[in-house]
């Protein structure tokens, strides 16, 4: 174990902790970019930084580990200054159209820019001008809006290990692309949505949800995904009683937010046109519609018309274990035991 | 899975066989290139070359159908090699002597003429399963759909238990279920023969419990399975067929026969979210509630069972299956009273021991629970078989090779094997109404091997016809080496090629699962 001290507060933690979980572990906030406790560490942001006795500069706490006696502070006027001109270079080619932009209130720019109290950039210079990439039917990306903080390549390469996607080029020229620049469909990337869960920024944004509403009005739903059998947590985001994102549960024990492209981008069959609403009764050869009175006292006047032995069922591998249950228990109190579902299938 | 999703990325070997995970599966392939990357040795066998094979540090690339030769194989070397677990085996099974003279013959020579398979690369494989510390046995729909599919399952029990690969962490015998509740459905005894947690519907005492808990008196003949159903409705001794929630008109072994069945029986009810292939043909719909307009819980592939919320509520005047169910009870007599899936589910509770101990209020505090769970201060359990097996000793089967029911000939000389695609899921009824997905995949490509391509003149996306014994479909191609020469790959993801039209339904005598995995067709190409 070892002793440090962060903001005058003495903790113990393990070795090999880092000055960054150790100030969570005190309820100290540090900001960072580039940080997620679920990849590897870069220390690339500087958003982190945090003052050292006797280091020679700032560090990064999110991949400084501590040292015993270890005297830090988060929030000297150097930090802030540090902080500050971090916010100021990446606003300088940041686009500000906070108005419309779909990461508003969810963006970790924005909030940064005013926790710090940074309205503009005070550098002028040269803008990005990069077309946005709505190739592809799930996700488009602007480009102009990336801060290059590299998680969106770390997760492709670490979590899905597709690794569709890298930093080309050098500088201000940085871009996080597919190889050749090409579109993402040309590339390895087999849409698991997990770079836009990761996006702290508005670069990388679902279609789904786009125009559908502001991130402010949004109501988290956690649900498990309706697709195969690995039961992964997902959260849903609800305005006007309709679905328009899906991003993957961090805190499911299953897929530690981990999506694939069915579970994080398939969930729109939800508000399909094609969806039944109404009973329907076979009336002259045709499908017609008719209330729930109607198809269920004729389906009950038909059950009541056959043997236990002549009524067979198929429940089913989507619906709950509490229909399922119903399902079998209606089927046998009737006196039927042919009750099967598509486990075979 | 006897063992949990979170162990697999401290396997030290995994074996995935019949399982394309990469697509099937996708977090679960996450969790295996994170074991890879710790270290893990990775053997992959399957008839294509899958993603994973790529990574595989040995890939098995066997014939289709020859499952059960390929395990033997391995069994014998492990054998041979003395590499096998004396302590566990001595402790935990019985049946070994049995066993090992049974797979005596299957040397990796003669697996190897059977399979395909290089000796060498049995041998091989063998070793790093063998040799790790802990090794995790992974498979899906490629161990189970065949005429030989429990077979192939108690040669897997054999490999794991050989190797004392059971009953501990990041090991075991894992099937990877592909249905988000089809290990709830089961649980909860949609099947013939049991009640909830495998309760024998035949077995007086189970019978006597149900019978009292619903107040009425209870059938002791188990019942029909799917592909029974269908035959009992043809010949008119199923007289009312009710289908909540499945689309057996596309997914079903040897379509036709379903369909004239779906037209013969007298009267169908078909509840379901969408006006599916089996609903067009019904007598009466019903308009059900998706998941994410209704509340419950689903049991996924680690037996862990997890309660979620209604978020929307349902379009127009669908409603919960369960609401369904009870409205249609009363209707004929019973006199139901559930408030909401926490009735039902504390019901489920008192009558299934593997679940006695969940509740709703632990689900909510606790996260999942994987069963058994038996008790309120029972954690639950990420692993089976820790002390001993349910039968105790863990049996050893005697199991021989036997060749797929339908094999090539010169009238229809390729295998056809089926699967999944990443972008969508089974019949595709809520996959192709999703725009993204829909856009990105619209329609079935046929794997094709390169040499059987250049040999017919076909390039990628031509338009093919298929056919088998069973019937015929055209399908666009992707000309590929992912399959083999003599292999074609579909998917059954699409009314409009269905690929089930071809298949074969001859059974797994036991499990009663259909040979969907091979049959044999021919192919044309169809002028454009």
């Amino acid at each position: 174990m070892v002793t440090l001290t962060i903001n005058g507060r003495k903790i113990e933690v393990e070795a090999g902790t880092t000055i960054l979980q150790a100030a969570e572990k005190l309820g100290v906030f540090i900001p960072t970019f580039c940080y997620d406790p679920r990849l590897s560490l870069v220390g690339a942001c500087r958003m982190c930084v945090v003052e050292v006795e006797g280091a020679r500069a700032l560090v990064a706490s999110c991949c400084t580990p501590v040292g015993e006696g270890m005297m830090v502070q988060t929030d000297t006027e150097r930090v802030l200054t540090a902080r500050r001109a971090n916010l100021n270079l990446l606003l300088a080619n940041h686009p500000l159209d906070c108005l419309t932009c779909e990461k508003a209130g969810n963006c970790r720019l924005q909030d940064y820019c005013y926790l710090y109290g940074i309205e503009k950039s005070e550098f002028g210079g040269e803008q990005k001008d990069y077309a946005p990439d709505d190739t592809n039917p799930f996700f488009v990306r602007d480009m102009n809006k990336c801060i290059l903080c590299g998680l969106c390549v770390r997760t492709c390469h670490e979590i899905n290990g597709a690794g569709a996607i890298e930093f080309i080029k050098r500088g201000f020229d940085s871009k996080v692309t597919p190889a050749f620049d090409d579109p993402m469909e040309h590339s390895p990337c087999v849409f698991c949505g997990m770079c836009t869960d990761v996006c702290p920024v508005g670069a990388l944004t679902p279609r789904l949800g786009m125009g559908k509403g502001r991130s402010w009005e949004l109501t988290k739903v956690k649900t498990i995904c309706p697709y195969c059998g690995t039961g992964c947590g997902l959260e849903l985001y609800v305005k006007d009683n309709t679905v328009v994102g899906v991003r993957g549960d961090a805190d499911s024990p299953v897929n530690r937010g981990q999506t694939c492209v069915k579970g994080h981008f398939g969930l729109d069959f939800l508000n399909s046109p094609d969806r039944l609403t109404t009973p329907l009764i076979r009336k002259n050869g045709a499908l017609v519609e008719a209330t729930w009175d109607e198809a269920l006292d004729l389906v009950a006047s038909k059950l009541k018309e056959v043997k236990g032995t002549e009524i067979a069922g198929l429940a089913s591998a989507r619906v709950t274990s509490e229909d399922n249950y119903l399902f079998q228990k209606l089927l046998r109190m009737l006196g039927s035991n042919n009750v099967d579902h598509c486990a075979r299938l | 899975m006897t063992n949990s999703v979170g162990e697999i990325e401290d396997a030290a070997a995994m074996l995935v066989i019949g399982s394309n995970t990469t697509e099937a599966h996708p977090v679960l392939a996450y969790r295996m290139r994170m074991a890879k990357k710790k270290g893990a040795a990775l053997i992959v066998a399957d008839p294509r070359r899958i993603e994973l094979a790529e990574e595989a540090d040995v890939f098995l690339q066997l014939r289709p159908g020859t499952n059960e030769a390929l395990l033997n194989g391995l069994i014998n070397v492990i054998i041979a090699e003395e590499l096998m677990d004396r302590e566990f085996i001595a402790a935990r099974t019985e049946g070994y002597e049995e066993m090992a003279a049974a797979v005596a013959r299957y040397t990796p020579e003669y697996v190897a003429e059977i399979t395909g398979v290089a000796a060498g690369d049995i041998r091989k494989a063998a070793r790093l399963y063998a040799g790790a510390e802990r090794a995790g046995i992974y498979y899906t729909m490629g161990i189970t759909q065949h005429t030989s599919g429990t077979n192939t399952v108690l040669t897997i029990a054999n490999l794991a238990m050989l190797t004392g690969n059971l009953g501990k962490p990041s090991s075991g015998v894992n099937p990877l279920r592909g249905q988000n509740n089809v290990q709830g459905a089961c649980d909860m005894g949609a099947l013939p023969v049991v009640y909830t947690a495998y309760q024998r519907v035949d077995v007086e005492e189970n019978r006597n419990k149900f019978s009292r808990a619903w107040g009425v008196e209870l059938n002791p003949q188990p019942g029909l399975t799917v592909t029974e159903m269908m035959e009992g409705a043809l010949e008119g001794k199923v007289r009312f067929l009710y289908i909540m929630g499945e689309n057996p008109a596309l997914t079903d072994a040897n379509l036709h026969h379903v369909e004239e069945a779906l037209e013969k029986v007298e009267f169908l009810v078909v509840q379901d979210i969408f006006l599916t292939e089996t609903a067009a043909k019904a007598h009466v719909v019903l308009p059900a509630a998706a998941f994410a307009e209704k509340g419950g819980t689903f049991t996924n592939t680690e037996r862990r069972v997890q309660l979620f919320k209604q978020a929307v509520t349902p379009p127009g005047k669908a409603k919960a299956d369960w609401q369904i169910l009870q409205e249609l009870a009363r209707r004929v007599g019973f006199n139901w009273q559930y408030n909401g899936p926490a009735d039902i589910f504390a019901e489920i509770t008192t009558l299934t021991p593997s679940y006695a101990g969940i509740s709703y209020e632990r689900l909510e505090q606790e996260g999942g629970l994987q069963w058994p769970c038996p008790s309120p201060d029972h954690p639950g359990t990420p692993y089976l078989h820790g002390d001993k097996f349910t039968r105790g000793k863990g049996m050893f089967s005697v199991v021989e090779y036997t060749p797929a029911a339908e094999m090539t000939d010169g009238d229809y000389p390729l295998i056809l094997t089926t699967g999944r695609n990443l972008y969508h899921y089974h019949s595709g009824s809520m996959t192709h109404r999703s725009k993204g997905i829909e856009a990105y995949r619209p329609e079935e490509l046929a794997q094709v091997n390169v040499d059987d391509a250049a040999r017919m003149g076909i390039c990628d996306g031509d338009l093919v016809k298929l056919s088998s014994r069973r019937g015929e479909l055209e399908t666009r191609v992707e000309v590929t080496d992912v399959v083999p020469p003599g292999v074609v790959f579909m998917t059954f993801h699409f009314p409009a090629a269905p690929v089930n039209i071809l298949t074969n339904d001859k059974l797994d005598p036991v499990a009663k699962i259909p040979e969907l995995k091979v049959c044999a067709v021919k192919m044309e190409k169809v002028a454009s």
